[in-house]
């Protein structure tokens, strides 16, 4: 316990932590004011100018479709006929469905249906500040020589590994809990001030809440992975250099040679697809060069559907993988 | 007396694309309980290896080692608590202070927190304490290592170079801390390269060089036991020296000759050389045998004494066979 509440100590009382914290904070805080900003409650007031503004639009549009077909029929065996299409057939003439109020309504901030992707905002950002913060943290102690000095006081290096790992990941939980809360109770009052907080039943609030937690597994895993890469190389820049080496080759690299060579489902080889996966749930993949035809839909693309237990099953592996390999160099190669 | 500290045979072995180097080769030590033991070697001889494959940071090939009567590195979690160790100049992070620093390790070991404040104030870093560990100069970063070693209340300190960055004054104080350490019942093993200072405050030494044992025991031992048995001889004023010295390079002396005096640098018995030169009606007027100090020792041993016209690199080392005997015996 006391080499656990040290390396804690250890964690929070570093600079480097405080800064990401902070930032991550200032940017959530940013995000939070633009929304709050940028949206407004609709009251009847509201309604009524949307649809007024509707009903404008529709009869400009309507009054120009009568000039137009004006135009087209006295341009007929003329000349300029050519500018028409032949016989004045085929100008569609607009319907009230096309200019429809709700379009016409300023930003709302409905919690039900934009909180999801708050959600995904937030652990987007923690699980981008856990894999700094889990790299340095651990990154920092092989090149400073910190970690050969913490084994000359603990000669365990599983133990101090892993309660290093431990002390981390249990710091970004309560972190991502704490922010989640807030996070969550303050979009609930942006909703409430500048949008609409209807449809929040008990079966929407477990929704929400499950969503959280796998955005809290991602933030978890994101912090392992960091570390346990940092750990490897035995320097914070080889977990960087590595994700920044993965993106490269998977994100661009692989993508750009996957569409060339036209694969099926090649986005389902990019990591943010996956990521998707996880937070929303599922995400459909579409093969755009296929056609299924059928006389009812025409032609539909071939589809494929990433669910949120299959992309939990790649975050298990790289999770398993990257910590196990870390653990296993820690106590087999000599700390020179 | 108990050994603290034994290591027989230890073996390290390195593999690369470019062969094999054998960083220890069957090195053996000992060091017994409230001594002031010496560990020296030319750079790359294996010293910073040994001590790091005794406190479990390196996994030997090969041999046996023991702290406080107990096999390691299988039972150094239980032994660890009672060493304190510095190996090489540890760094520390730089932002945090010094008591911040002592104070997160004495939290991973378990030890009480008035230890730090102690500590501090015996490496002299008391009024410094609060300040960040980046603002310190070398020498204070080795007394707060030193410092970190000390936390544990320790029965054995391994320190590797302490004195390295310290100031005249600091090195002095380091002496004394030494000496106090070892009078309170701790023992104390040392890598230095100040063989002066090693002389000054060790009680035993073990010198290393190609990963090997190359001496050991009690400084005056290794001192006697390697001394050159040079005698500086000097003769009467007025004397022609060069028949005396042609007479005994005649009867295999090695002799050198000085401004005003000459040496026989394998005098095993010096009565023959004032016995050769009585015969010959030559009176010798001074006749001093020549002490070795542990700096000329070390470069015989290990082979590192510098050579004139020639570049020594860092692994050019030779395990000196001692020698024994000399010129009339």
């Amino acid at each position: 316990m006391s080499l656990y509440s040290a390396e804690t100590r250890r964690l929070t009382k570093r600079r480097f932590t405080k800064l990401f914290i902070l930032g991550v904070t200032l940017i959530l805080a940013a995000v939070a004011v633009g929304m709050f900003f940028t949206n407004e409650k609709v009251g009847p007031s509201q309604i009524a100018s949307a649809q007024a503004q509707a009903q404008q639009d529709y009869q400009r549009s309507q009054e120009q479709f009568g000039r137009d077909m004006a135009d087209c029929r006295a341009a007929q065996g003329t000349d300029r006929a050519g500018n028409w299409p032949p016989g004045c057939e085929g100008m569609v003439e607009p319907t009230p469905d096309d200019f429809q109020a709700q379009w016409y309504m300023p930003p709302t901030f409905d919690f039900l249906e934009n909180f999801p992707d708050m959600v995904t905002t937030l652990a987007a950002l923690l699980a981008l500040v856990a894999f700094i913060v889990g790299a340095s943290f651990v990154g920092a102690e092989w090149s400073s020589g910190g970690m050969m000095n913490l084994l000359l006081w603990r000669p365990q290096r599983l133990r101090v590994l892993g309660t290093k790992l431990v002390a981390l990941l249990a710091f970004f939980t309560a972190l991502t809990v704490v922010f989640s809360a807030v996070w969550t109770g303050l979009f609930y009052l942006i909703a409430q001030a500048r949008g609409s907080t209807e449809g929040l039943t008990s079966g929407a609030w477990q929704s929400i809440g499950l969503m959280e937690l796998r955005g809290l597994v991602l933030v978890i895993v994101a912090g392992a992975v960091g570390f346990g890469l940092a750990s490897l190389g035995r320097h914070t820049a080889m977990a960087l250099g590595v994700t920044i080496g993965a993106l490269i080759v998977f994100q661009f690299g692989l993508g750009t040679v996957l569409s060339l060579a036209e694969v099926k489902f090649a986005e389902a080889y990019l990591i943010p697809i996956w990521m998707i996966a996880w937070m929303d749930k599922e995400v459909k993949v579409e093969d755009y060069n296929s056609c299924d035809f059928s006389s009812a839909s025409g032609c539909v693309p071939d589809s494929l559907t990433l669910t949120w237990p299959m992309a939990g099953g790649i975050l298990a592996g790289v999770f398993v993988l990257v910590v196990v390999a870390a653990m296993w160099t820690m106590r087999s190669r000599d700390v020179t | 007396m108990t050994a603290v500290l034994e290591i027989a045979g230890l073996q390290k072995t390195y593999r690369s694309r470019k062969g094999v180097r054998r960083a220890l080769d069957g090195f053996d030590m000992t060091v017994e309980a409230g001594q002031v033991h010496g560990f020296l070697g030319p750079n790359g001889s294996g010293k910073t290896t040994t001590l790091r494959t005794l406190l479990g940071l390196i996994k030997p090939n090969g041999g046996r080692m023991a702290i406080l009567g107990r096999e390691v590195p299988e039972s150094l979690p239980e032994v660890a608590g009672q060493v304190g160790a510095i190996v090489e100049s540890p760094q520390f992070f730089g932002n945090f202070t010094a008591q911040d620093t002592l104070s997160l390790l004495a939290d991973a070991g378990g030890v009480r927190k008035e230890r730090v404040v102690a500590v501090l104030e015996l490496v002299g870093l008391r009024d410094r304490s609060k300040d960040r560990v980046k603002t310190y100069s070398l020498g204070m970063k080795q007394r707060l290592a030193v410092a970190s070693a000390l936390l544990k209340e320790p029965k054995l300190l391994i320190l590797d170079e302490p004195a390295n960055g310290l100031d005249p004054g600091g090195i002095r104080e380091m002496r004394t801390l030494m000496r106090n350490l070892a009078e309170s019942g701790m023992t104390v093993v040392l890598s230095s390269h100040i063989l002066g200072e090693i002389q000054l405050i060790c009680d035993s030494v073990t010198i290393i060089s190609a990963g090997r044992r190359v001496a050991a025991g009690s400084v005056a031992d290794v001192l006697k036991t390697h001394t050159s048995s040079s005698v500086k001889v000097g003769l009467e004023a007025g004397v022609d020296m060069r028949p005396a010295i042609e007479l005994l390079r005649a009867n295999g002396a090695q002799v050198s000759v000085e401004h005003d005096h000459f040496t026989v640098g394998n005098a095993g018995n010096p009565a023959q050389i004032t016995r050769i030169l009585a015969e010959r009606g030559i009176y010798v007027s001074e006749l001093t045998p020549m002490s070795a100090d542990l700096e000329s020792v070390f470069l015989e041993l290990t082979g590192t004494a510098p050579v004139e016209g020639q570049n020594r690199q860092v692994d050019q080392t030779a395990a000196a066979t001692p020698a024994s005997g000399g010129w009339g015996q």
